[in-house]
């Protein structure tokens, strides 16, 4: 395996990461309002995710990073191409951020209501945006012999797009549940449960669509066959197992299917584009490959070297902190701390 | 040519933005380190409600300087495409490892830090502390590598069309990154000491909690003396660097138009509307010469001579920074810096002499002495960025020249407006909660979360 496939593979992984990691904890933002009925409930759900977000948040940051430095052209072409989506989950991204630390920092309830719909807004929109930036991705954009996004906002938001954003947003929503129903304690609880059990369906619904749909607007069948092979299939199949697994109420399991169904679900998307990293829609010949849009072997070589030290010791510390909070969180004001 | 300019707005912006709240992260996160390890080898309440109270504002600070601090990844590949594909190679290095090393560290560590008081021992929870600021210290460091490369590009041959990683080492052991990194790091402490300080002050005046504002007053005075000492040491030294190797640079913070030996240091120059030429000035002799080599002679070029040897060098074109940012830049920053330097030496005397308190009549000055940090910080970069243009790696890229081509007018103006209205709304966010604990004092500080009042709990 050459230097470029393996950080092709690495940059996927943090993606992986990020998504599984995020995925819940935008889906927890976005059932904040819905979930909470007063403030400590409220207050129950984000210290949930209090001690987590900030980390979890930093593997988009060293993926932008890790793009940057194994693949400069592809980060400057999809930075600048996806200029205005970028600017609005910049947006989302920052108010969603400082709701965290700021609403727990006045009593004022119309202070709290402000950030509460701050973190409600910038996870949905979050998730939106990451979605239909991956479906383009995998569909192919216009790109010129310069390797330069020619379209603009609405390029982006075509149908293939918006259902990307759509399934993700929808995907993201019910591991927040299945999170929340693994965290939370009493009638919270309940509510979490429900919204896991409600939110399946339209989320199957959702992919299902999604996927016939990635037959008609990528080359995956030019490109992998009408076999896609096992991973896509077998992200199917763990998503039908959430469903089983909220019906028997083994949260633990779903939660580990719907995280094997949001790895597997990006790693296809990831299978359609190699060796591509920006396909162009206006001519296979001006795609950005891993040979085209890579740095110097040289370049590979150290950052291959760094890598291969440090990323297991995040995962270490990181996987760390989650066992520290492994408990449930009960909604009793004395325990939460935000 | 607009989104250039309107670009470098957008970066301007968001930049000066983000280091407001970065150099006091970086400082006040070793001022709590140090309260924490007195605690956890103590374990004097005095010193666990010092790590609370500091460690509050520490934490609204801190959550700025994070969501701000994306931007600026992004902004690389959004607005500068064509230097990202002419730097990728050397410069995305830098920004990987400062995510994977430095990123994760600080961010993992302080949700930890956060909401670990009741599970963690205490002296683990000071080590997690100590994590988080050597995070921050990391993050500093390799950011500054970065930076370092667009100053002083080294480590590198041109080829492909591009600047290709040659040299690891060299591009880690730039001389200029590390110039850079004791300048910001020493600056941070000294931010964080002027905010000690000032808040201190404004509490011993109103009579509150006298023994634990002379404490917080006593350290940061320590604290506040040693960093500007270094920071005004460190800035000698950069100047003697840029003497030698961005001497464009160290003409126009000096206002210096014909190469003088000895030269002469500019007490005041007014120049025209273009920035770029000057109209009247008053000159003392040898000063110059002076500060660049120690002694009372020794050549210093002048910008336009500068300018006529770069055109050889590069090509026509205009290579004169806007001057009237660089020299009022410096001023500003050296101004605000020997400032500083009276001030820690006067909190200092006085915490040495006597108790600090309410007797002392000036202590109000330092309630407004913490703007001080916040000018020299910015002029300071202002300074540096300013006095690379028009280069965006030193010699090798122009700023105009590293725009994403794709950019239309209506974009980047979009933006910039966008971001300068959300950053308007957070800064007032964010003034308002600090102000809101740092009057109310520590007890404020005891619970992360504001206990809402019987009758506004909502049912």
């Amino acid at each position: 395996m050459t230097l470029n496939t393996l950080w092709f593979i690495l940059i996927a992984v943090l993606y992986v990461g990020f998504f599984f990691l995020e995925g819940f904890d935008f889906g927890v933002g976005i059932l904040l309002p819905f979930l909470g009925r007063d403030d400590t409930q409220r207050r129950a759900i984000l210290n949930t995710i209090g001690p987590h977000w900030d980390g979890n948040e930093v593997w988009l940051i060293t993926a932008g990073g890790a793009t940057f430095a194994a693949f400069p052209h592809w980060y400057a072409t999809l930075f600048s191409g996806f200029y205005i989506p970028l600017f609005l989950l910049l947006l989302a991204l920052i108010a969603r951020g400082v709701s965290f630390e700021f609403r727990s920092k006045s009593a004022n309830p119309r202070w709290r209501s402000l950030w509460d719909w701050a973190l409600f807004g910038g996870s949905l929109l979050a998730s939106f945006l990451l979605g239909v930036a991956f479906a383009n991705l995998a569909k192919g954009v216009p790109i010129n012999a310069d390797k330069t996004f020619t379209g603009n906002l609405w390029t982006l938001l075509n149908p293939y797009g918006l259902l990307g954003g759509l399934a993700t947003t929808a995907g993201f929503a019910l591991n927040g549940a299945i999170f929340l129903s693994l965290k939370t304690t009493d009638a919270l609880l309940e509510r979490a449960q429900r919204a896991a059990r409600r939110l399946w369906l339209p989320t199957v619904a959702l992919i299902a669509l999604l996927l016939v749909a990635t037959y008609f607007y990528t080359d995956i069948l030019a490109h992998l066959g009408i076999d896609p092979g096992v991973v896509p299939i077998a992200s199917l199949v763990a998503l039908l197992l959430v469903g089983y697994f909220i019906n028997r109420k083994h949260y633990g399991w779903a939660f580990a299917m719907m995280g094997t169904h949001i790895a597997l679900t990006l790693v296809s998307c990831f299978q359609i584009m190699y060796p591509r990293v920006m396909i162009s829609s206006l001519s296979p010949d001006w795609s950005l490959t891993i040979d085209t849009a890579a740095s110097s072997p040289y370049t590979l070589k150290v950052m291959t070297i760094i890598a291969l030290i440090f990323v297991p010791v995040v995962l270490a510390y990181q996987i760390w902190t989650y066992w520290v909070f492994r408990k449930r969180v009960a909604s009793k004001p004395e325990n939460l701390t935000y | 040519m607009v989104p250039v300019i309107l670009s470098r707005m957008q970066f301007a912006l968001t930049t000066v933005y983000h280091f407001f709240f970065v150099p006091l992260t970086l400082g006040l996160g070793w001022y709590v380190v140090i309260l924490e390890t007195l605690y956890a080898r103590s374990g004097n309440e005095t010193y666990r409600r010092l790590t609370k109270f500091w460690g509050k504002l520490f934490l609204i600070n801190f959550a700025m300087g994070v969501v701000t601090g994306i931007v600026l990844e992004f902004q690389f590949g959004m607005n500068w495409a064509s230097y990202a594909r002419f730097v990728g190679d050397i410069f995305g290095a830098p920004l990987a490892i400062e995510a994977l090393l430095a990123f994760f560290l600080e961010s993992t560590f302080l949700g930890l830090w956060i909401f670990g008081w009741e599970r963690l021992s205490r002296g683990l929870h000071a080590a997690v502390m100590w994590l988080v600021a050597i995070g921050s210290t990391l993050s500093a460091l390799w950011i500054l590598i970065a930076n370092a490369f667009m100053q002083h590009p080294v480590g590198y041959v041109l080829q492909n069309g591009r600047a290709e990683m040659v040299d690891f080492g060299a591009l880690v052991f730039n001389p200029k990154a590390w110039i850079m990194f004791e300048h910001t790091l020493t600056s941070g402490l000294a931010t964080a000491a002027f905010f000690v300080l000032g808040i201190s002050a404004y509490h011993l005046i109103r009579k509150h909690e006298l023994d634990f504002y002379q404490r917080s007053f006593k350290l940061a005075a320590v604290v506040g003396i040693i960093a500007v000492a270094l920071v005004i040491l460190g800035g000698h030294e950069q100047g003697l660097w840029l003497l030698e190797n961005q001497p464009m640079k160290a003409a126009s913070t000096e206002a210096l138009w014909t190469t003088e030996d000895p030269a002469s240091f500019s007490l005041l120059t007014i120049g025209d509307l273009s920035g770029r030429h000057e109209v009247w000035s008053i000159r003392i002799p040898r000063i110059l010469s002076l500060l660049y080599y120690n002694r009372l002679d020794g050549e210093v070029p002048g910008i336009d001579d500068l300018q006529e040897q770069y055109t050889q060098e590069y090509g026509p074109g205009q290579y004169v920074p806007l001057v009237i940012f660089t020299y009022w830049g410096f001023r500003l920053m050296v101004a605000a810096g020997f400032s500083m330097l009276a001030l820690a030496a006067y909190a200092l005397y006085f915490t040495m002499r006597d108790k600090v308190g309410p007797q002392i009549r000036w202590l109000w000055i330092f309630v407004a002495a913490i703007a001080l940090p916040y000018i020299a910080n910015t002029s300071g970069w202002v300074l540096t960025e300013m006095g690379r243009q028009p280069f965006i790696v030193y010699g090798l890229l122009k700023t105009e020249d590293a725009v994403s081509p794709n950019l239309t007018t209506g974009m980047v103006l979009f933006t910039l407006i966008g971001f300068a209205l959300v950053y308007a709304a957070l800064m007032g966010a964010d003034v308002y909660l600090l102000t809101k604990y740092a009057k109310a004092g520590p007890a404020a500080a005891e619970t992360e979360s504001e206990p809402l009042a019987p009758a506004l709990v909502e049912k």
